[in-house]
């Protein structure tokens, strides 16, 4: 199977390899997947106190893809507010790195990630009630 | 001989090649040997009338000869096919339709190649039975197992010599034994086994072997399978038509090709006791060169009872098709899911009890005639940075360091 440029540069260049601190009440952690698939996606965010994500890392075990999609979405959130970064679709993170069909489920699975990390944080840190 | 064998003068764009039981390059000395039979010596082995079929049909019997002599059969016993496929095609649905009105059972092993698996699984629809045995965690299959899956109904038992994927040998010249004892057929898929190993057709008791042109740096499209005389095996034919090949395979016969194998089977026999000694050489230096540099690598399948150029490793915590990505400079093959067009793990590790999670982080590294110290030290380097810079983006190599058992988290299987 031949890669895309994107996927490569991103496998061979991860963006935002890492952990944040899981017990910091800022950070919601993502861990999605399963090692019996063959891909397991560790994603965490850090969220401002204006709700702003203002940093996230990742750590995957998987395929080229599986791995690229993680990094991309690590750069994706950075900067959106939960709401914003909880928009993001597999179907753009699989168009932007040009993943063949049978490749769509790491896309999937980025999605998944995002999603797991914003409920995790919320989890942790329950939205105050509009004044 | 040539002067340049392949993989030398590798430009450097060209991964290097350790890959050898997908397939072997053809070694020079065999394009030799075939080059005449495309060009002045091109007649049709099976013309009666003049010089042109005559030097073919010489061609083809000595190249029968020569195939025979590797596993001590008589030359009438070998016919020609167009690989091992087809060999392994005509053997079970051979023998199964000759038979079928007093025997319509087969035992096979559950790691079988696919093409032995896939003609049992179409036998089955046409109503044959087929036992499939499991293997023990070591691949290799429990004899007294075997042999309690023999019935009154048995038409063949297929066990193939050595394996693809992870390159046990199985004991043949026991199970040879175990199948004239119950007068049985025995049929084995020797592809990756023929040239490598020793084979004796008597001595094993050997009743069907097929036999593959391009494992053995002989050219791709050619195959034989032996079909011993005495006591006499009998088929039904695949393939019909002019009667070659004493009417078990018709069609006229590729000369280049089988003048070919024919090389390959004799360069493999001067051969095979140096190489094989080599081979298993440079196997020892990969693995413990991995072994010093990685930690957490299991070997899949026997490594006693084991082709000499065969490795199979799972790199615990590195996912396979990942891995080879990394490995861009090696060719090499993973069990994992993501090279194939399905997502289940090979079948073959599954079938050694190995755990999905384990299946998925396996590479095959196939050693081979031109493979260098050299190039197994490039290996050992370029895997080793490989799964060390993977396992620092795993987030299951951090939970195995922080003494997490993977196994005890609840995981969304998907």
């Amino acid at each position: 199977m031949s890669y895309s440029d994107t996927v490569v540069d991103h496998y061979e260049h991860p963006r935002n390899v890492g952990a944040l601190d899981q017990a910091d009440s800022a950070v919601g952690t993502g861990l999605v997947g399963a090692p019996a698939c063959g891909d397991v996606m560790k994603l965490q965010i850090k969220v401002s106190a204006e709700g702003i994500i203002e940093d996230a890392k990742f750590k995957t075990f998987g395929c080229g893809s599986a791995i690229a999609s993680s990094s991309l979405v690590t750069e994706w959130v950075k900067g959106k507010t939960l709401d914003e970064a909880a928009e993001i679709k597999n179907t753009d993170i699989a168009r932007h790195l040009a993943l063949p069909p049978v490749k769509i489920h790491c896309s999937v699975l980025a999605e998944d990630a995002i999603k797991a990390a914003i409920a995790d944080y919320r989890r942790k840190t329950p939205q105050e009630p509009p004044q | 001989m040539s002067s340049t064998r392949p993989g030398e003068n590798r430009p450097a764009n060209r991964p290097v090649y350790l890959d050898y039981q997908a397939t072997t390059p053809c070694d020079p000395r065999v394009v030799e040997a075939m080059l005449p039979y495309f060009t002045e010596k091109f007649g049709n082995p099976h013309s009666r009338n003049h010089l042109y079929g005559w030097e073919a049909e010489d061609a083809v019997e000595r190249a029968r000869e020569q195939v025979a002599a590797l596993i001590g059969a008589d030359p009438k016993e070998i016919i020609f096919t167009s690989g091992a496929t087809e060999s392994n095609n005509t053997a079970l649905k051979g023998v199964a339709h000759f038979y079928r009105d007093k025997k319509d059972h087969i035992v096979t092993l559950v790691t079988e190649h696919k093409c032995v698996l896939d003609t049992c699984r179409h036998l089955e629809t046409e109503g044959f039975k087929v036992t499939y045995l499991p293997v023990e965690t070591n691949g290799l299959v429990d004899l007294a197992r075997l042999e309690a899956a023999i019935t009154e109904r048995t038409a063949v038992v297929s066990v193939m010599a050595a394996h693809n994927e992870i390159g046990v040998v199985q004991p043949i010249a026991e199970i040879g034994a175990i199948c004239r004892r119950h007068g049985v057929f025995f049929h084995t898929d020797c592809a990756q086994a023929v040239g490598k190993i020793p084979l004796d057709v008597n001595a094993m008791n050997i009743d069907l072997m097929s036999i593959s042109g391009h494992k053995i740096y002989g050219p791709k499209g050619i195959g034989a399978l032996y079909v011993r005389r005495r006591p006499r095996v009998r088929l039904q034919a695949l393939i019909n038509g002019g009667g070659q090949e004493r009417g078990m395979r018709s069609g006229t016969l590729a000369t280049p090709l089988v003048v070919g194998l024919g090389e390959a089977c004799v360069l493999a026999k001067a051969e095979m006791e140096a190489e094989s000694a080599r081979l298993t050489g440079l196997r020892t230096r990969l693995l413990e060169g991995l072994r010093a540099r990685l930690p957490e690598i299991y070997v899949n399948g026997d490594l006693d009872h084991r082709l000499p150029g065969n490795l199979n490793i799972s790199f615990a915590f590195v996912e396979g098709e990942g891995l080879m990505m990394g490995v861009k400079d090696l060719a090499v093959s993973s069990g994992s899911a993501c090279t194939s067009a399905s997502l289940e793990p090979s079948y073959v590790l599954r079938a050694l009890g190995l755990d999905a999670e384990m299946a998925h982080t396996s590479l095959r590294l196939g050693l081979g005639r031109f493979t260098t110290e050299a190039e197994v030290d490039f290996a050992i380097d370029h895997i080793a940075e490989a799964v060390t810079r993977l396992r620092s983006l795993s987030p299951l190599w951090d939970m195995h360091l922080e003494g997490i058992d993977i196994k005890s988290i609840q995981w969304a299987e998907h």
